[in-house]
């Protein structure tokens, strides 16, 4: 599975902008999203904070954005939206900075649990149509060498019929398989950007 | 009756459950439930996360195949299928731009609208043969939780009050049951972080628990296989989030339903969870 690899040159509020069409000078800083995150007290930057990095447009602060542990653990629970009186739609700018922060090596080591966790995901319905949880988990297991996260509920999981052995396999795969490899395509950026054009595979 | 149907992943694994009680509650209301032929994934939010056209073409392409199958309207129980479901048809309908480019993804036009709706809004429309149809009124107190994925965001699902939603309370009215007023009904439980970060979910969920238990509920209902993993299979991290044990069961609303008809526990899935369910009929003294 491939990551969009978005330009990383020029003001990151721009770049946003052009990508997402989030306004980030639409926030006025009353600080709704950060009273809201259920994420906030987690977080090393509070989610009204985030903003104010883009807005100022000073590097250290984008680069602190992106270096942040508050970008990976957004839940996407859209809270923050929902009542934000201006409609930043700031989980959609955080999908952003995340793309960004792995773009530009920067990303916060708490990525890397969580994007292992999503390719193994992704994979598996490339693979199958639908999600084989016993290979997510092993996959995930693997990519982190979390071995023993978990072992304890492995039997009751079986027991009670929650975790299939074997995979749910649809018959129109390799349709499914082409949608993937077309999606892929399209997420490149253009030739000649920033970035270039880099793969990041799943497994 | 008849509808479309869009089980999703988690109703054929770890929310087994939900999907046998989606089943049961529609066989015994004589609904005909059509699965969407040969459906995939919806991606989730691992898509959305990773790729944001392929989060948008999945579902898309799911839609597609609805319509090729003379499906007007499609019921999704899962929540976040719900949601993913929504966002994408939306999104379609209001950016030609952007439809075009996932028919070229798709490499087949999109077809006619197809309506999705999620399992309350379901049961809220056959209500009247549920309320005729109750054998055993549900008869106990329960805390009612939504989650996000039903509710928000309110732009995009516009379904029920965002902040505060009240359609599964009158659901379990229609069941003989009673509800709690309660101050985390929309509050998140931690959603995909169970496996990379258990003790946010912990801790997240331990507060939709504590307070549930705080106002008496007997029980938490749900209508979101996540929220039902959450809280129900990540009970260990809840009560070591809480600092003690929290014996409080978490039920699917269509569980809920079922037991009012007269369904047995175990055509319900009641079996498999991880708190156990002592509230089976009849009516045994509330421990």
């Amino acid at each position: 599975m491939s990551i969009t690899q978005p330009a990383t040159g020029g003001r990151l509020a721009d770049r946003l902008q052009s990508h997402t069409r989030v306004d980030v000078s639409r926030c006025y800083q009353c600080g709704k999203c950060s009273a809201g995150c259920p994420m906030a007290e987690e977080m090393d930057h509070p989610p009204s904070r985030l903003l104010r990095f883009v807005q100022t447009h000073e590097p250290r602060h984008e680069a602190a954005l992106l270096a942040s542990r508050a970008i990976w653990l957004c839940l996407g629970c859209e809270t923050c939206v929902s009542r934000c009186p201006n409609d930043v739609d700031l989980p959609r700018a955080i999908d952003f900075f995340r793309e960004q922060a792995l773009a530009k090596g920067v990303a916060h080591r708490e990525a890397r649990a969580i994007l292992a966790f999503h390719r193994a995901f992704l994979g598996s319905i490339e693979r199958h149509g639908r999600l084989y949880e016993l290979e997510l988990i092993a996959r995930y297991k693997l990519a982190t060498g979390r071995l023993m996260q978990d072992v304890a509920l492995a039997p009751s999981m079986f027991a009670k019929g929650k975790i299939g052995l074997l995979p749910h396999r649809i018959s129109g795969r390799e349709a499914l398989a082409r949608i993937f490899e077309r999606a892929e395509a399209a997420a490149q950026p253009p030739e000649g950007t920033a970035a270039g054009p880099r793969k990041e595979h799943a497994s | 009756m008849r509808i479309g149907y869009f089980p999703g992943c988690s109703l054929l694994g770890s929310s087994r459950d939900f999907g046998e009680s989606v089943r049961a509650v529609a066989a015994a209301l004589e609904v005909e439930l059509v699965e969407i032929p040969d459906w995939h994934c919806c991606g989730a939010s691992s898509a959305h996360a990773l790729n944001h056209l392929l989060a948008t073409a999945l579902p898309a392409n799911l839609l597609a195949s609805a319509a090729a199958a003379g499906l007007d309207e499609v019921v999704a129980p899962c929540a976040a299928c719900y949601n993913r479901l929504v966002g994408a048809g939306k999104a379609v309908e209001e950016d030609p731009a952007l439809r075009s480019q996932v028919e070229r993804v798709l490499d087949r036009p999109l077809g006619a609208k197809v309506r999705v709706i999620n399992v309350l809004e379901w049961l809220d429309r056959v209500k009247d043969r549920i309320a005729a149809r109750v054998k055993q009124p549900f008869g106990r107190t329960v805390a009612c939780y939504y989650g996000c994925l039903l509710v928000r965001p309110p732009r995009t699902v516009a379904f029920d009050r965002a902040e505060d939603p009240t359609s599964m309370e009158a659901l379990v009215a229609v069941a003989g049951g009673k509800t709690v007023q309660w101050c985390f009904k929309t509050e998140c439980c931690g959603a995909g972080l169970s496996l990379p970060r258990t003790s946010s979910v912990g801790r997240l969920a331990g507060r939709i628990v504590e307070d549930a238990s705080a106002r008496k509920a007997e029980a938490i209902v749900v209508a979101c296989p996540m929220c039902h993993s959450n809280l129900d299979l990540r009970r260990g991290a809840i009560d070591q989030a809480l600092g003690s044990p929290h014996p409080l069961p978490v039920l699917f609303v269509t569980q809920v339903v079922g037991l009012a008809l007269g369904l047995s526990p175990k055509s319900l899935g009641l079996g498999r969870h991880f708190v156990p369910v002592r509230l089976e009929p009849p009516a045994v003294a509330a421990g």
